[in-house]
């Protein structure tokens, strides 16, 4: 059974590597951020995005491999993030990935990113037991997912417009905070006023059941970020920081009422956050709060497990690996692959 | 010395395995844009068919453009990882070299141009020089109407290769003294790779393979957008 096994991640804008033992112990993890160099466009390019990580991917292996102090030859498995992602920059990862396969002649495995991050957590807190509900939110997702067992996945909700990342980095490029705009929200929140104004909270009524199926643990950010853009367009003197609180807030109660509900629905006796957006201090403080006042046990990553890394694609292929076996050397990469 | 050569910068996409003896074996594929699938797997079956370990090779060619970026991401991203993992160096190849390599039996003047898609070519001129060519003017983007007006200039007889040459057959046939090279060497090939990457080994023109740059061309779009919004400023 291969245990080392090295993980690519590039499907977007970080190039990352990592090599992990037995889905538990990192024994390195690099991640090349590129956010400089999409700064200056307000988000992503794609096209910049894809060439950045043709230049990056053979340092940022070198990097893992020497930080992990193991040599190439030693590795038993290459996985790659296959999908959803930047089409673009997917092909770079699971190119060079596949190659290293081939000339090394181990198993090559294509991991859904999405899966990556619920794996993220179980790198930290080994002894993560299922069921538990995923909160997974990022700049291009934000789902609710009932992880039932090892790659059996139920996903409760997802977003019906906006990513949560996507409305903060929205939000804070109308208001003139730069890119990205989650950390940018998060600390000129921390001087605002979080009730100055009540934007509205899309899907989230009194009592769930008042929601139809499909929408109760879906979510909704666009009419929250039209709301922002209204009052501040009509109200120029408004503080800005009193602003950003509000809105955060209202991101964060339509994020944690559902999980609450989730966790209500579910009755599992774990929740686990994850995605960029679980680097939020506010969603970290509200999420713990739900799974304190519903008795259930809160996983919550460090920041750096939260964000895009290799390390949570090299745990995640470890158990495809286990349960699937090999991916087929022909594998191509899918920008919209669902985790189901 | 034996070469890896990997070529998925244009339409098409293939792998050879050779050295001074010649190609050992090769696999081509002319289905469009299917590399990121196929490249890998071609490259296990020809190391089978060669009979060789990958430790018994010396380099890793492959074509770094211009060409169509996805391809060429492809490609560029499996050799450098090939050469990484091996401890070997990289010969990088320019498309337009490659196209005109397999027309140095001619002392004509070798016009490569490859289709560049949104109206354009990717283009340089060349001439035979011995053991190989030469480049007469470096790379370029250009429409097929550029092209043709430039090489008017020129008082002597002209070879045309390149799937660009063919798309743009008609701007170009009209012209005096220009023949268009056949369909068959109308794409960069891993085979001649093999042949023309020998010859720059022997001179060790090698980078390491955190050194390789791909030759685009052309600027991501939004960077053009970005800095004609800054100049009208
Ligand atoms: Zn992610």
């Amino acid at each position: 059974m291969a245990d080392l096994i090295l993980g690519i991640e590039t499907s977007c804008d970080e190039t990352a590597a990592a090599v992990v033992e037995s889905s538990k112990l990192i024994r390195s993890s690099i991640v090349s951020s590129q956010v400089h160099l999409h700064e200056r466009f307000g988000g992503v390019v794609p096209e910049i995005a894809s060439r950045a990580h043709v230049d990056l991917i053979v340092p940022v292996v070198a990097e893992a491999l020497v930080a992990s102090g193991l040599e190439g030859s030693q590795i038993e498995a290459v996985a790659a993030t296959a999908g959803p992602g930047l089409v673009g920059s997917l092909l770079v990862g699971v190119s060079s990935a596949k190659a290293l396969a081939t000339v090394w002649d181990v198993p090559f495995i294509a991991v859904n990113h999405l899966e990556a991050h619920l794996y993220a957590s179980f790198l930290e807190d080994p002894d993560l037991q299922l069921p538990l509900v995923f909160l997974l939110v990022s700049g291009g997702h934000t789902l609710l997912v009932l992880m039932e067992e090892q790659g059996k996945y139920r996903v409760l909700g997802s977003t019906l417009d906006d990513a949560a990342g996507e409305a903060f980095d929205k939000v804070a490029r109308y208001l003139g905070l730069g890119y990205p705009g989650g950390p940018a929200i998060d600390n000129l929140a921390l001087e605002g006023d979080r009730s100055a104004f009540k934007y509205p909270r899309s899907l989230v009524q009194e009592n769930p059941a008042t929601l139809p199926d499909d929408r109760r643990f879906a979510f909704s950010f666009s009419g929250l970020k039209t709301a922002v853009v209204n009052h501040v367009n009509s109200n120029p003197d408004v503080a800005t920081e009193d602003v950003v609180a509000s809105f955060q807030e209202a991101v964060v109660d339509a994020l944690v009422t559902k999980l609450k509900w989730a966790l209500d629905s579910t009755g599992v006796e774990a929740a686990c956050l994850g995605g960029g957006v679980a680097a939020n201090s506010r969603l970290r403080e509200r999420f713990m709060e739900v799974c304190d006042s519903n008795g259930v046990k809160g996983c919550l990553p460090s920041k750096a497990m939260c964000t895009d890394n290799a390390a949570m694609v090299a745990a995640a292929g470890y158990w495809r690996l286990k349960k699937m076996g090999p991916s087929p050397l022909n594998t191509g990469v899918n920008p919209n692959l669902g985790l189901v | 010395m034996l070469i890896l050569a990997i070529e998925t910068a244009s339409s098409q996409a293939g792998c050879a395995i050779g050295g001074h003896e010649g190609v050992l074996a090769s696999a081509h594929s002319g289905i469009n844009g299917r590399h990121a699938e196929n490249i890998s797997p071609q490259i296990a079956f020809i190391k089978e068919q060669a009979g060789i370990n990958y430790s018994e090779l010396g380099a890793i060619a492959v074509d770094i453009g211009p060409g169509l970026f996805t391809g060429l991401r492809v490609g560029v991203a499996t050799a450098v990882s090939i050469a990484h993992a091996l401890t070997l160096p990289v010969i990088g190849i320019s498309s337009l070299d490659l196209l005109a390599f397999p027309a140095r039996w001619t002392s004509r003047l070798i016009v490569s141009a490859m289709d560049a898609r949104r109206g354009e070519l990717f283009t340089a001129l060349f001439r035979r020089v011995p053991g190989g060519i030469q480049r007469v003017r470096d790379a370029n983007v250009c429409t097929a109407e550029d092209l043709a007006a430039e090489i008017q200039t020129f008082d002597e007889s002209i070879l045309l290769v390149g799937d660009g040459a063919l798309r743009y057959a008609e701007v170009f046939e009209s012209l005096g003294r220009v023949e268009l090279a056949e369909q068959g060497l109308a794409h960069p090939s891993a085979r001649a790779m093999v042949q023309l990457a020998h010859a720059r080994a022997m001179r060790e023109e090698f980078v390491q393979p955190w050194d390789l740059e791909p030759i685009y061309l052309r600027k991501p779009d939004a960077e053009i957008n970005w800095s004609t919004r800054n100049n009208s400023k």
